[in-house]
Order: structure tokens, then sequence, then C-alpha cells
């Protein structure tokens, strides 16, 4: 109710977990999801007398990323520790980037609801390493899983250009979209792989001071994101008008309840006492190393918006959605290779096979259908050899079988009846069998016309092709009325 | 700005530390001898030079992404003072407290 006097200011730290095959500073496996404490070493494990060493790929992974959000790489960076205890970093600290981080001065674009761009600038992007896993509510004490510990993070943040909630959701879609078009991370939120904290704090609008900000954790989705930003803004506005103060904290998020809770650790001194890490040597980037990786860059999604719109001539909302993820947009150009009619084939996509994914809660890379099939069943329905309700239905059942269309429209008879002296055998039946209706039709009953049209169908199972049925009983009946009234 | 006993029990407690007062005075001391000792290098002029991050005169030390066998896990474990199966077990490091009864009153007004 308030919200009109006040104006929320928001930054984003995001940490998104690298797909190496291989931890950031030693040989241990990235994979998720295997037995607690199995792939660990001495390494990621923090012993007296081992030595990280980088992995190559991270360093190219965080170059990647900041090229693609218009940031300068930095030529020379360096790593630094950063010291706090808990259970699940065994080393007593976190090797990060602090003074000299790889990426700095970047920016994200996005499209805001009324059209209008806004840039979110980027602080820096930084490489760090994730801590293990600890796992609070399965035991009376907390249970420790080292695994993830070592797996290279990129952490991505923000400047303070974020002013609503809506705004932090557009921005996260962006950069998940972008870490999924390059291939360096893959983007699930509900799994932790991308994960997202928020600094927010509101002040009354006009007023140049920053009000004390609260950081929120703990919250898995962009929805969740959206919601929880919305929850807190309100209530340090609530504060505010209460004549309170805000106090600052960490908050986590209890997406089921729908709130946020005061967050309390026992670490709570927040002096990580950063300094140089004396394991690892400087990185050093010379110019041919950036060149060669702009080169190897894959096309972004605003590029393959721009070209889909050429190439294919679809409006910009075709072009949006079937590009907002990466393997959408190669499911689109897989089908088609086989098909010309460019804007059908997005019509289906769009609206038939997202509407499966969605209701199946699946990826489009588990859709059973595959691309030459999809290009195949639209073929079938501009050749007038099916209608549109059997080709949705066709493709209701073959994505969950993946059968192929043909084959499956011949099993069951599907084919449409285009044989227009059948059709006309059908009609006729259909006008004798109605006479009342068709003087009622004829007395201006302009309707019946789609209960014959019905009536039809309901005799052909379906299967006759509707444009021909119209065209043949809209001949019956006109030549029928010549005969009544002559 | 001398080091005070304030400061090495802040920092003692960053390190999980525990001294007896003594002690606490006698690091005090050699806390501040140090840093004297270190203060001298601000003597020099280093306006000119570029901050050194690394004593050795290396760059670019990376391994190539490849996984490598991870130690066995019973090995990694013998390590443990506490386990349940195959997890570290450590005590209750988390709580997150309900929103204090006023703060809810505030809320449903």
């Amino acid at each position: 109710m308030f919200a009109d006097k006040y104006e929320a200011v928001i930054g984003l730290e995001i940490h998104a977990q690298l797909l190496t095959n291989s931890k950031a500073f030693c040989g241990c496996s990235t994979k998720f999801g295997l037995p607690p404490n199995s792939n660990v070493c001495p390494i990621c494990l923090g012993m007296p007398g081992t030595l990280p060493v980088l992995n190559k790929r991270v360093v190219e992974f965080a170059i990647k990323l900041g090229l693609a959000t218009h940031c300068k790489i930095r030529t020379y960076s360096i790593f630094a520790r950063k010291n706090y205890f808990y259970p699940d970093l065994p080393k007593g600290y976190q090797i990060s980037q602090y003074e000299e981080p790889i990426c700095y001065d970047g920016y994200v674009e996005i499209e805001l609801k009324n059209g209008e761009k806004k840039k979110i600038r980027l602080r820096r992007i930084h490489m760090e390493e994730d801590a293990g896993k600890s796992i609070h509510d399965q035991d009376v004490d907390t249970l420790i899983d080292i695994n993830r510990c070592g797996v290279p993070l990129l952490e991505i943040v923000t400047e303070p250009d974020i002013n609503t909630p809506q705004e932090a959701a557009l921005y996260l879609t962006k950069i998940r979209q972008l870490v999924q078009y390059l291939d360096i991370c893959d983007g699930n939120m509900e799994e932790g792989s991308l994960r997202c904290d928020a600094n927010v704090s509101v002040r009354l609008k006009g007023e140049k001071k920053l009000g004390t900000k609260t950081e929120v954790k703990n919250m898995n989705s962009i929805k969740n994101v959206e919601k929880a930003l919305e929850y807190e803004i309100n209530r340090q506005i609530q504060i505010l008008e209460s004549g309170g103060t805000v106090i600052q904290e960490t908050l986590l998020w209890d997406a089921g309840a729908g709130v946020v809770r005061p967050m309390r650790s026992k670490e709570e001194a927040h002096d990580y006492r950063y300094f140089p890490e004396p394991d690892l040597v400087p990185v050093v980037v010379p110019e041919e190393w950036i060149n060669e990786i702009k080169k190897s860059l894959p096309e972004l999604p605003e590029e393959k918006r721009d070209r889909f719109m050429k190439q294919y001539k679809l409006p910009k909302y075709d072009a949006e959605v079937l590009t907002s993820s990466k393997a959408l947009a190669d499911y689109y150009e897989q089908c088609v290779k086989y098909i010309d009619d460019y804007k059908s084939v997005s019509n289906w996509i769009m609206v038939e096979v997202l509407k499966i994914l969605n209701e199946r809660q699946i990826d489009i890379a588990d859709f059973k259908v595959k691309p030459e099939h999809l290009a195949m069943l639209i073929n079938l329905v501009n050749e007038g050899k099916i209608n549109q309700t059997t080709a949705k239905m066709v493709l209701e059942e073959i994505s969950e079988t993946g059968e192929e269309p043909d084959s499956l429209i011949e099993r069951k008879g599907l084919l449409q009846i285009s044989d227009e002296s059948f059709i006309e055998e059908v009609v006729v039946k259909v006008l004798e069998g109605n006479k009342e209706n068709v003087e009622r039709y004829f007395a201006g009953k302009d309707k019946l016309f789609g209960y014959f049209v019905g009536e039809v169908m309901k005799l052909t199972k379906g299967k006759a092709n509707p444009k021909i049925v119209n065209e043949v009983l809209k001949r019956k009946l006109e030549e029928m009325r010549v005969k009544v009234n002559g | 700005m001398p080091v005070t006993i304030k400061d090495v029990e802040y920092i003692a407690n960053l390190a999980r530390l525990e001294f007896k007062e003594e002690e606490k005075e006698k690091f005090t001391e050699q806390f501040n001898r140090i840093l004297e000792y270190i203060d001298k290098l601000n003597e020099l002029d280093t306006t000119d030079v570029e901050p050194l991050y690394h004593v050795i005169d290396l760059k670019n030390v990376f391994r190539e992404d490849i996984v490598k066998e991870s130690y066995p896990r019973e090995e990694i474990l013998k390590n443990a003072p506490s386990r349940t199966e195959f997890f570290f077990k450590v005590p209750k490091v988390i709580q997150v407290e309900k929103p204090q009864k006023e703060n809810e009153d505030k809320e449903q007004s």
C-alpha cells in the first residue's frame, strides 16, 4: 500500500556451478548425485602439504561469460583466500578472487514489460570453489558431504541496479539463458547448480542514500526469487512505516510458508581476512587467448533471435520464444530442415509442444517426438491428409510412445477423407435425415450449418476433410434452396 | 595504531583459539613488535612499484580438465572423529528461528 512512496534497491549475486569434468583445483569428478564423500581427495579435503592446481577450463569458462556480458577481461588475475570456519569447508578457507577478479565492469540488458530496455551493470565475475554440503535435517547432528567441495563456480555480482522483483527475475532468466547457451552451467536452480542471493534495501523515492540492506538466501527457483523479494520489500516498508529500523541480517526464504526467517549461524563473524592465495600463481590472459575464445563463442540468444526473424521470417515474439533456450531453438532448426512452412512449425512448437512439455514438466531434451516426425506431421496436415484435430491427437500420443506419426495414422486409420464423392454421399444422408432442420436453416437459422458439419464429422469419425465438407455442404444446400424456391 | 588486548581477543576468536590472560598480554606485545618491524617497509617509496602478489615468478600453471581417481572413501573417513554411514558428522551448526511474536502480530495488523 506504500509501494508508491518507496523504491527498492536490489543487487544480485549469482553462483553458477561450472560444467567442467573435474574440480577447480584437483582431478576429482564434479558429477552430481554420487554417493557421499566418494569423489574426494586430499586436495579438496584440505590436507596439509597438498597443492591446488587450477583447471584451465575454469578460466576459459569465466572469460566466455565475461565476453558474453560485455565485461572487461583482466589480463592479470590472482586468487585469494576467504577465511571462515564452517564444517563443509575443511580447509578453513575458500579459494576465491578478491582484489583482481577475472571479469569486471560488464552489463546485461533486460527488456521490461513495457518494451523499455534496461542495463543491469555487472560489477564483477570471479572464479571460486564451492563448499561441501551440510545436511541439517536427517539427524540430530549435521551431516557433511564433501563431494561438492572444490567444484568450480563463477560468482556474478551486479551493481545495485535492480529495482523490482520482476526485474530481478528477468535478469536471472537472462543469466540462466546465457550460461546455458555458452554451455558452461546447466542452469538448474532446483538442483542448486545456479544459485541466487539478493541484497535488498528500500528507500523513499528520490532519496539518494541507500537504506539498510538485508541479504536473502535460499531461493531455489526464479519464481521464488520474485516471491521472496516481493515479501522482503514489503516487510522492510512496513518496518519503516511503523517507525522501526531495518536490521542488517541474513534471511532465509521459506518457500513453503512464503516468509523469510532470520538465519542464525554459529559462525557470525563476517571478517574473512582475505589475502592473496600463496598456493596458486597468477593467471595471465594474453590477448590471443581472449581472441581465440571470442571466436569460439556460440551464437548468443539475441543474435539467434534476430537470425530466426530474418532467416525464417518469424515475428519477433515467435523468435523470442523459440530461442528462449538453446535446446528449443535447436529443435526448431532440426524441424525446419524437413519442411518449408517455417511459421507452422513455430506455431506447433509454441502451442502444442510447449503445452505437452509444460503438462509433463519435462524438458525439450526429454521430448520423445523427433524433429523430423513433427515436421512429417505438419506436412500431413498441410497436404490435407489429416486434419488439425487428428494431428494434435497424434502428437499427444506419439509424445508418449515415440512412434512414427505415419505408422500410427495408418494403424488407427486416421487418414483424412478427401474423396469428394464419398463426402457427398454422407452430406446427402445427413441432410435427408434432418429435413426439419434444413427447413429451419432456409428460414434463416444460419447457425445450423455448423450442426450439419458436426453431423458429417460424426458419421466419418472425424476424418472428413473439413474444407471439402464445407464446400460440398454449401453446394448441396444451395441446390436444395433453388429446388424449394423454384 | 598499536594492537590492544581487544584485537588479540578478536583474532583469537576468529581462529577459534582460547588463551589465558597472561598469554593475551604476551601476544599483544609480540604483535606490536612484529607490526613495528614490518612498518619499517613504509619508509620506502613504492609509488611506482607494481604490487607483488606472489614471490615466485611463475604464471599460468594449469591442469587440463581431466578426471582422476579420487581417494578410497574409507581412507577419507578414517580421519573423522564422528561419522554416520558415509557422512562426516558434526554438531548442529545451523538454526533457523521463527519470526518473533511481535513481528507476527505486526504482520497481521
